[in-house]
């Protein structure tokens, strides 16, 4: 993975100590609230319902024990031992203080990370497929071009003040674990006829109060082209997005008003007339940064499989996470294992302290150190070998980390909702812990499916592209729950649509029992539900729930 | 009003013709762009230099083919939010190849003074809570920079290469 060199290591420390001069003016009285603000969203510090939160980016997910193990410390140290992961790969700390933040941000930069740009109107953290690198199905790792796209947009100088957030998700595999269709701009990797690497880009995806999927604004730009080419389309951005209103600032306004043949044709006329070879990407610096993510040295010795099989079949249990938490590496002795931070009744995305130490001393001992944190709010260790994978389901199992439901219905994807957010109009985790409760049983007739729950229309909790998505609205001072059918993230992107009046919190669990068993009923081999429901449409489902109500 | 240009604050010796004021017959002065369209031509034989103010919603290109008669641009951030000159300024110095001084007016703070030179801007409109040593740390506070911009200080990438062997 990749490390810092001299000018990473300046950068942060340049950045720790700005930062703590802007809190010694702030806390002086030399700077307004008003004008702190936007420099401690830049650092990813939100004033919440109870204290200060901080958010600390995990860049494109990938990080290693030793960082893991940081975290640890600064939760217990700052915190309340606990933090949450996010929907964006990044971790969030809910109980903090003001005057310890240069200290903590300090911590961070000793061991290579920050929390710069986890908010605030720029680029936000580039996020990618948690299993980058070491998945069956990819093209080329993604990762260098993130780390690339993460020095690029990290205090950019003209790019820093945007009429909104801008997100860019990066996917290199066949099927896209990186919800790339709802990033601002998402960028698929490709090859063209000549075997030359480069990327489709997408532009004007976002969820929010108005959800759309992005448009491929250019099939192909080389990847020498790529930062030249983004540059270009911030730049149209910058200039002509709307500022006048927040809810129509992001770029998804601008590309869906233009309409996106226009938006590309501005861009290229925009690009065409820029300099590209002052911010050309040259292939030795490619080749150099992705030197820093070399697959490490693996053992090639062949899983004794007779042995794996007598595992398996003597322990359902094991067999289930198998089947649930495991997917296929790149080398055969290999797996991905995913560790699901979904324990039924529990916070989706919360982690102890201790569970991230042991999660850091199980990289060590099996992943080559390295965890990856994914959009589902789950973590990832890549590189696993199989024979040993019953020890460590068993030692997950120990500490509450074993769950085996890897996109099933419990595995809920949940903002924070009323609890800690400002924003939230409802809350969201107690819907969620209620659900996978009364669900757990069903799992396994249920197969896959997923549940997404926001706690107000800014859709963290990605809402819309849940199969059935959940939103919690305030009604009269009544908290009440909008359900929407037949999302969908990945290849085959779907908003989700609402099916009509909104549902009590009491009535949420039982209606979406009722939503499942017409599913049940309904579909076809094989169907996934977003399947079904395009099949079949809305009717079935609303007079089911509604007649219930 | 101060004025910091390269780390030293002055007052601003620029009049700033408001639209519907006469225009004095000497000295330096600005005047918008609409005023420049109505008058340009009848401003080139008086004494003074002559600069323009640009609202962030009018595009450089609009303004390329009169540039050789200003000495000085004023863009403004009527709020440090709103990010739009930044890009004014970049375009003015490369595609449109301006070269005299650039100047950031309206919300103009400490900790956007970095970015702005990296864009191109060499004078800024500070406010009176200016202190000439904080300003002037404002420039300091980053060597390393990872985007090619503006201001010709070595960035990153560039770095990197020339020091690979
Ligand atoms: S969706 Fe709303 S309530 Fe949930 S975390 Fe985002 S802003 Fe907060």
């Amino acid at each position: 993975m990749y490390r810092y060199d001299d000018f990473d290591h300046r950068f942060v420390d340049e950045r720790v100590a700005q930062y703590r001069d802007q809190v010694r003016r702030r806390l002086a009285g030399q700077l307004t609230e008003d004008e702190f603000k936007p420099l401690r969203l830049m650092n990813g510090l939100y004033l919440q319902m109870h204290a200060y939160m901080l958010r600390i980016a995990i860049p494109y997910g990938a990080f290693d024990s030793a960082k893991m193990r940081k975290l640890a410390h600064i939760t217990r140290k700052y915190d309340r031992g606990y933090g949450h992961f996010t929907t964006r790969q990044n971790l969030q700390l809910n109980w903090i203080k003001l005057e310890d933040t240069p200290d903590i941000l300090a911590e961070l930069a000793s061991v290579e990370m920050h929390a710069i740009q986890t908010s605030g109107n720029s680029f936000r953290n580039t996020t990618t497929d948690p299993f980058a690198g070491v998945a069956h199905d990819e093209i080329e790792d993604p990762r260098p071009y993130a780390e690339i796209l993460r020095q690029w947009s990290t205090l950019h100088p003209e790019f820093s003040f945007l009429p909104r957030k801008f997100k860019i998700a990066v996917s290199a595999s066949t099927e896209d674990r990186a919800a790339v269709k709802m990033h601002d701009v998402g960028l698929y990797l490709r090859r063209n006829d000549k075997g030359e690497v480069g990327f489709e880009v997408m532009a004007g995806g976002g969820l929010g109060r108005t959800p759309l999927l992005s448009h491929t604004i250019k099939p192909f730009v080389a990847r020498r082209d790529l930062l030249s080419y983004l540059e270009a389309v911030l730049r149209v951005y910058n200039q002509y997005g709307r500022r006048d209103n927040i809810y129509k600032a992001r770029i998804k306004i601008l590309v869906q008003s233009l309409g996106a043949k226009k938006f590309a044709e501005e861009v290229e006329a925009e690009w065409l007339a820029s300099d590209r070879e002052a911010a050309a990407l040259p292939d030795n610096y490619v080749r150099e940064i992705a030197s820093a993510f070399a697959l490490p040295a693996y053992d090639n010795t062949p899983v004794d499989e007779a042995a794996f099989k007598r595992d398996a079949a003597a322990n359902p249990a094991f067999a289930r996470w198998l089947r649930r938490n495991t997917f296929g590496h790149k080398s055969s002795n290999h797996a991905v294992v995913t560790i699901s931070l979904k324990p039924v009744g529990e916070t989706p995305g919360d982690c102890s302290a201790d569970q991230m130490d042991l999660v850091a001393d199980l990289a060590d001992e099996l992943s080559f150190g390295e965890i990856r944190a994914a959009y589902e709010q789950n973590l990832v260790l890549p590189h696993v070998r199989r024979d040993a994978l019953f020890g460590l389901w068993k030692r997950l199992e120990a500490a509450g980390l074993g769950t085996a439901n890897i996109g099933q219905i419990t595995d809920i994807i949940c903002c924070p909702g009323m609890d800690y957010c400002s924003l939230a109009t409802a809350r969201s985790i107690p819907i969620a812990q209620d659900l996978a409760r009364h669900m757990a049983a069903k799992e396994e007739a249920i197969g896959t499916f997923n549940i997404k729950i926001s706690g107000c229309i800014n859709a963290c909790g990605h809402h819309h592209l849940g199969h059935i998505g959940i939103l919690g609205v305030d009604k009269n001072g009544e908290e009440v729950y909008q359900i929407t059918l037949g999302g969908d993230a990945g290849n085959n992107a779907a908003v989700g649509t609402i099916i009509g009046p909104a549902l009590k919190s009491d009535a949420v669990t039982g209606g979406i029992d009722t939503l499942i068993d017409v599913y049940l009923k309904l579909r076809q081999d094989g169907e996934r539900f977003p399947d079904t429901y395009r099949r079949i449409g809305a009717k079935p489902f609303k007079e089911a729930l509604y007649a219930v109500a | 009003m101060l004025l910091l240009e390269d780390g030293t604050l002055r007052e601003d010796g620029w009049h700033h013709v408001a639209d519907d004021e006469a225009i004095p017959a000497s000295g330096d002065i600005t005047v918008s762009f609409t005023r420049w369209k109505e008058v340009g031509a009848t401003l080139n034989g008086r004494s003074g230099k002559l600069g323009l103010r640009l609202d962030n919603t009018t595009a450089p290109a609009d303004v390329a083919p009169d540039l050789s008669h200003f000495q000085l641009i004023v863009l403004n951030f009527p709020k440090f939010t709103d990010g739009r000159a930044y890009s004014q300024a970049r375009l003015l110095r490369t595609r449109h190849g301006y070269k005299g001084e650039l100047r950031a007016g309206g919300n103009v703070l400490r900790d956007q003074l970095l970015f702005m030179r990296r864009c191109g801007f060499n004078s800024f409109i500070v406010g009176e809570r200016a202190v000439k040593e904080d300003w002037a740390k404002a420039f300091g506070e980053f060597d390393v920079f990872y985007q090619t911009a503006q201001d010709g200080r070595p960035w990153v990438m560039r770095q990197r290469l020339n020091a690979a062997p």
